[in-house]
């Protein structure tokens, strides 16, 4: 059954298309990997479906319900969780109070005015946040600055932040940019990882082949703004137009 | 203690403790010495203190710990001396209503000004806030004078009605009959120690809200508030919505900021426009970076600090520093005096000034940031000997892959 539909769905920025009738459909829980040259629309696609972007046309539906319109904490409520390119964490935050804030927003709801209660003393929380930390292999940071460690920690956090709000569909957007080999490794095992531990649907941007003939379940090529093929990651290796897409007319 | 951590519950206490002895640590100077100017514990400076340490306490949740640079709080701190100074004329010379309303008119006010100014973040939301507190205060002064009484300030007149004097209350501002004026003088040697009543009742309200501003601190809504600081987006994308807690926190440091306008009007029962100037705003600004923004103490020793200034060092006029460099010769002498003049008496904004440069560039926390280095200076000379130094031990072994 498919969690996330995408319908006939245009973005257009002045005088460029962005993106033109794009279709897609996620099935649920599975690793779907939306790939493309630069400039093929897949951050554009991407922020339509978080509400950071309004399409022109079409629809974009999550378990049956529209996305369209919705603030970005109101689509994070319904189930979707968003990690970034550049792993956006609380920096001046330590990595304890940092995996708190997702489990306060899921006990709490997107606002609660709790100024009289102390932090310290929210022992299910605390004990969710560590037991957290605990999976992703970070307890002995807990008590680190978030923006003092590296860049593979960074993006470990933050995964962790967004799979302790138990989400449905997880979207990565080049989980692996700009991370050395042993990072993206690491990277890439704690998402296989959680894909075959948790019912959870993923669906990845991603430039880095490797990562995405590792995880994917399916792969959507997406050039000048519409999908090219869809396809296994087998048959996609292979496919005569996805080489066309990403080397040129003469290859 | 009070649902505090140690180290918290010690910093309540010692503030406590320096509230309740001020008249003594303000004093340290003999009557009738050449240092005795230097002496801050007399009744008007040292309420002053803590009224503007609760303002500054306010502003720093949210500027401290949102990150949202309002410039212009000093609004509510006007329409809180405003609204107690009706509560005077219409009820009577007791301050609790005056106080209770100039919270609530302070937070309804707030409401509105938050509301529409925390469409934007930064620099626009600066101006916005900054556009309404000037609005205030240009309105104050001309349209709104038969609420405000204009130019002359709002103050008790004999024919107002104040239904609840009684026939026998005080004439003062009072708190149950307990005038705020009362002062106690002790002489003790050459030494005069003066307690307040005025003083106590907005030391107790400032323990109070800073007990307040501590729980705020190390709730989950203050890790929202630090939160938004750090990171909207990524709290927007934690399912969080941060406006709302922009708001409550606006909503809170006006109320804040409100109080200390209601304890102002309360210890001298008149308000004028000028409190809601834009010096005014910016002057809870520097206390607050002065001390240190998002430290709980910081914003208090920044108040004291700047009204410390504003009354001690601005009162040193020429014949003052004649009288100290008598002992050199005549022509040293002027020159000295000459030297220093420009920065005291009404020259004391540019070592105010001066002082306040020296602090954001060398230190960027302010001084608490100051009195942390000290204290490590001397925690580091004393355990050198034992080799036990925390701070410098060989660096863990970086690994390199796994």
């Amino acid at each position: 059954m498919a969690i996330l539909e995408v319908k006939d769905v245009g973005k257009r920025f002045g005088g460029l298309q962005a993106l033109g009738d794009v279709n897609l459909s996620v099935a649920e829980n599975t690793c779907h990997a939306i790939i493309g040259p630069n400039g093929a629309g897949k951050s554009t696609l991407l922020n339509c479906l978080i509400g950071k972007l309004i399409p022109d046309t079409g629809s974009v539906m999550f378990d049956g319900k529209s996305v369209l319109g919705r603030k970005p904490h109101e689509i994070n409520q319904m189930g979707i969780s968003r990690v970034f390119q550049t792993p956006e964490i609380f920096g001046d935050l330590t990595v304890l109070e940092n995996m708190m804030i997702p489990i306060f927003a899921e006990r709490d709801g997107a606002f609660a005015l709790n100024p009289l209660k102390m932090a310290d003393k929210q022992a299910d929380v605390i004990e969710r946040a560590e037991a957290m930390l605990e999976d992703m292999n970070m307890a002995d940071k807990r008590h680190m600055h978030a923006a003092a460690m590296s860049r593979g920690d960074k993006r470990r956090l933050e995964i962790g932040m967004c799979l302790s709000q138990q989400p449905r569909l997880l979207l990565l957007d080049e989980p692996t940019a700009g991370m050395a080999r042993a990072d993206t490794n690491n990277t890439i095992d704690l998402l296989k990882q959680i894909k075959d531990e948790r019912d959870i649907t993923i669906a990845i941007i991603e430039h880095d082949m490797h990562v995405v003939f590792s995880l994917a379940d399916r792969i959507t090529v997406l050039a000048q703004g519409t999908p090219l093929v869809e396809d296994t990651p087998d048959k996609i290796k292979g496919h005569p137009k996805v080489r066309e897409a990403y080397l040129g007319e003469s290859a | 203690m009070f649902g505090l951590n140690s180290k918290d519950t010690r910093l309540l206490l010692i503030v406590a403790a320096l509230c309740l002895f001020a008249p003594f640590l303000l004093n340290p100077f003999p009557e009738g010495s050449e240092l005795a100017q230097f002496n801050a514990g007399y009744p008007d400076l040292m309420q002053r203190f803590v009224i503007f340490g609760i303002f500054a306490i306010g502003f720093n949740i949210l500027f401290g710990l949102t990150g949202y640079l309002s410039f212009g709080h000093a609004a509510f701190l006007g329409v809180g001396s405003y609204s107690a100074v009706w509560m005077f004329k219409l009820l009577g010379y007791n301050v609790l209503p005056g106080i209770v309303l100039s919270v609530i008119v302070a937070g309804l006010f707030s409401l509105l000004i938050g509301f529409i100014s925390l469409r934007r973040s930064g620099i626009y939301f600066s101006i916005l806030t900054l556009a309404f507190a000037q609005m205030s205060f240009a309105m104050a002064y001309s349209v709104l004078t038969p609420i405000t009484n204009g130019e002359t300030g709002l103050q008790v007149y004999t024919d107002d009605p104040q239904f609840l004097m009684g026939a026998n209350s005080p004439n003062v501002p009072h708190l149950f009959g307990l005038q705020m004026n009362a002062t106690y003088k002790m002489e003790l040697g050459a030494w005069l120690f003066q307690f307040n009543a005025g003083y106590y009742l907005c030391a107790i309200i400032m323990l109070v809200m800073f007990y307040l501003a501590v729980r705020i601190f190390r709730s989950p809504f203050g890790i929202m508030l630090r939160a938004v600081k750090t990171n909207q987006n990524r709290m927007n994308f934690t399912g969080l919505n941060s406006r709302p807690y922009t708001l409550a926190a606006f909503v809170i440091s006006g109320m804040y900021a409100g109080l200390a306008g209601g304890l102002m009007a309360s210890m001298d029962p008149l308000a004028g426009a000028e409190r809601m100037q834009w010096t005014a705003s910016g002057e809870v600004v520097l206390m607050t970076i002065l001390g240190g923004a998002g430290t709980l103490i910081g914003p208090v020793l920044g108040a004291g600090f700047i009204k410390y200034f504003e009354n001690i060092f601005s009162k040193i006029n020429d014949s003052v520093l004649h009288g100290w460099f008598a002992f050199l010769p005549d022509g040293l002498e002027d020159f000295v005096v000459a030297i220093l003049h420009p920065f005291v008496g009404k020259g004391w904004h540019l070592t105010l000034g001066i002082l306040f440069m020296l602090v954001v560039i060398f230190l960027p926390g302010g001084l608490i940031e100051g009195g942390q280095r000290v204290a490590r200076l001397f925690r580091r000379k004393k355990q050198t000997p034992d080799g036990k130094d925390p701070e410098h031990h060989p660096k863990p072994a970086p690994h390199v892959a796994e």
